[in-house]
């Protein structure tokens, strides 16, 4: 069976599931009639795939999602290993490091992207519309968005026709607190170690996003001056461990988690009170009547980007209307779902069409809400007269100091990741 | 019976094996024979001493709780299988309280765990009940996301396991060998030690494989109880293949394969399970 040098994960699953069924070849990819209804499989992480959003495509342009969805890593390993499972992939920025040089990703041509010349700085150069620079640090989405040609596996450094991944949400990540247990500010990432919180604090177990918010607590608190967080050496690495390990034996943690719900369930329960956390998952928490803050800190956030791929096994018809779904989500009703919800949309001025004026001015400029904010599903999120933690657009995205990454060292980091937490 | 034995064991099986002696990289796994995968699950053991390395602790931590969740449900699924056959007279009521038994699998694995959050943590029912009553003035912290709650956890998830086989066994106890015993002059205690314990010790076992086997390749309700602060060996790999390290998971698995499969052996060595039967 192994013939060649390299055998990718896919060539050998082909060949185990050949072998054990005992039949020939299962063949790659499947046959497109234009005759047949418009069908795309989508498959992702459960953060954008709504019925709401699939409803509406289905009206304005007759194309049926299927949606698959999984965790961020399962989908990476679906990507690499069944490349045929699915037509568009939405998924993160740091993922491409794995699943370009794979390749088992279509390259995209910027051309037949009506929008692409406004999907914001953020991703292309790395700034914001207003022309500021933005952290960098980690796998920002301007290294791995293009491609130096049509096929390749390489990623370009500048701007080039050939593109990975299409952004559509993105956002700023930051730690949650709890005010009315804590009752003090919070200003800084090295709280999280403060033993003021003893056995009230949690870290998320994911260990590429965990060991960039441990970067932030790290650096702030002054026991680590990283060259690039997002890409740390082996002995940055282990000395970020080692504190870690020691604020563990200490008994700071509560608990770690892995999973969204988890992590409402620690801060609605008051296990915890500080810990890192998505925006969604704050809004869960206060829609439960429990106050919660998304704490904006002075060293700034942990950004993170998703976007569509698609797999090289489409083509054809298929192709068309992969790149007609991807237009349509930057069209704008798509981008304004996913604003109301906390996130932010890639293309902004077709989202702003789709929203209110108070409701563009409460998530995106940071303005005291006129009348009540509402979730897309009509529930109430927020009061009249309240004010989105950490502000307008270009406050929170301005003050992104990294992005989540896949680290050049990542099988050494996580190999002391499973350290940590066997520790 | 043997095809099939072989088709969804074997082969699988001699593919991880064959897998775990490959090298990989970020994306894509590469033929070899290189003990990579192996060599990279024991950093730091010898280097380290006497302080014990990621894995060595690992595997001492789940070898630990195996054996109390072991201990436990061996004593409470013997107690609840001799009550049932030997305190329960008629056999509808044999049957009914069998089926109660099973009640907590009506409900999901994950549910079933999260159920334990609300009653055991920090402003949880025991601890408001507590402090209600006087008995303690802050709440007690060990008694969620702590090797307590996971041995909790697990001991209600997989005494059904036990309680089965050993109830199975004792249906089969000639009942006259009691009543041989007892006209002998033997008193309840020598009965159970000399007469039943002996004569159940393939249901034991056979629970005991259960419990142990599951136990040792539990990741989830070890993640979930212990606030994914407790390590498992279960846990080494999902981590590792979540990573795309597909080799190194592998070997990890043969790992773990080999030292449950020597408990195993340990324990057929005791009884022969196969002669019993």
């Amino acid at each position: 069976m192994i013939k060649s040098k390299t055998v990718s994960r896919r060539t050998l699953l082909k060949g185990a599931a050949g072998f054990a069924a005992g039949s020939g070849l299962i063949t790659g990819f499947p046959a497109v009639h234009s005759a047949e209804p418009k069908v795309l499989r989508y498959l992702g992480t459960a953060v954008n795939q709504a019925d709401e959003i699939s409803k509406k495509l289905f009206e304005d342009t007759g194309i049926k999602l299927e949606y698959i969805s999984a965790t961020t890593d399962d989908v990476t390993k679906r990507v690499v290993t069944q490349p045929n499972s699915f037509d568009v992939l939405d998924t993160e920025y740091f993922s491409l490091k794995k699943l370009v040089p794979s390749g088992n990703i279509l390259s995209l041509d910027a051309k037949k992207i009506k929008e692409f010349d406004n999907i914001t700085p953020v991703f292309t150069k790395g700034e914001l519309p207003s022309g500021k620079k933005i952290g960098d640090q980690g796998t920002a989405p301007k290294k791995v968005m293009f491609l130096e040609a049509e096929g390749s596996t390489t990623f370009a450094k500048e701007v080039t026709q050939w593109v990975t991944l299409i952004p559509t949400v993105y956002n700023a990540d930051t730690l949650g607190i709890r005010p009315d247990l804590i009752k003090r500010p919070i200003e800084s990432w090295k709280e999280l170690l403060n033993p003021e919180f003893k056995g009230k604090a949690s870290i998320l177990n994911i260990p590429s996003i965990g060991i960039m918010d441990a970067a932030m607590v790290m650096e702030a608190s002054g026991v680590i001056k990283y060259g690039d967080k997002g890409n740390m050496t082996k002995e940055e690495i282990d000395k970020t461990i080692a504190t870690l390990i020691e604020a563990k034996k200490a008994g700071q943690f509560r608990a770690f988690w892995k999973d969204f719900n988890e992590s409402v369930n620690l801060m609605a329960s008051g296990e915890t009170v500080i810990q890192s956390m998505w925006s969604p998952a704050v809004t869960a928490v206060r829609s439960k009547g429990i106050p919660c803050t998304f704490q904006p800190l002075k060293e700034g956030y942990r950004s993170w980007a998703s976007g569509f791929c698609v797999s090289k096994g489409v083509s054809g018809a298929k192709l068309d209307y992969a790149y007609e779904f991807v237009n349509w989500f930057l069209s704008g009703f798509a981008g304004g779902y996913l604003n109301r919800q906390g996130y932010y949309s890639a293309v902004l001025g077709t989202a702003k069409a789709n929203m209110t004026a108070d409701e563009w001015g409460y998530w995106m400029e940071g303005k005291a809400a006129a009348g009540d904010i509402k979730a897309p599903d009509g529930t109430v999120l927020e009061k009249a007269g309240a004010k989105r933690d950490g502000g307008s657009y270009d406050d929170r995205m301005g003050s992104v100091a990294c992005w989540n990454a896949v680290m050049d060292e990542n099988d050494y980091m996580v190999r002391k990741w499973n350290e940590f937490i066997a520790a | 019976m043997a095809l099939a034995f072989t088709i969804f064991f074997v082969i699988p099986l001699v593919f991880v094996i064959i897998v775990s002696f490959w090298d990989y990289n970020e994306y894509q796994m590469i033929p070899a024979f290189v003990f990579r995968g192996y060599v990279e699950s024991f950093e730091g053991c010898y280097t380290r001493l006497p302080e014990l390395c990621t894995i060595l602790a690992t595997y001492l931590k789940t070898v630990k709780l195996c054996f109390i969740v072991w201990l436990i449900t061996l004593l409470i699924g013997f107690t609840v299988a001799y009550f049932l056959a030997f305190h329960v007279k008629s056999k509808t009521w044999q049957i009914a309280l069998s089926l109660l038994c099973t009640i907590p699998f009506w409900t999901s694995n994950v549910i079933r765990m999260i159920a334990w959050i609300p009653l055991l943590g920090r402003n949880g029912l025991v601890n408001s009940a507590l402090i209600d009553m006087g008995l303690v003035t802050s709440p007690i912290e060990w008694l969620l996301y702590s090797e307590f709650s996971i041995v909790l956890a697990l001991v209600h998830l997989f005494t059904f396991f036990m309680i089965v086989p050993i109830f199975n066994s004792m249906m089969r106890i000639d009942k006259r060998l009691i009543e041989a015993a007892y006209d002998a002059g033997a008193t309840g205690w020598q009965t159970l030690w000399n007469v039943i314990i002996p004569l159940c010790k393939p249901g034991i076992v056979i629970g005991s494989i259960f419990v142990i086997t599951i136990v040792m390749g539990d990741f989830i309700t070890i993640g979930v109880m212990g606030g994914q602060q407790v390590a498992a060996a279960g846990k080494i790999i999902e981590v590792r293949l979540n990573a795309l390290q597909f080799p190194a998971a592998a070997a990890n698995a043969v790992i773990l394969l080999g030292i449950t499969f020597l408990i195993i052996t340990m324990l057929n060595k005791l009884v022969d399970v196969r002669k019993e039967l």
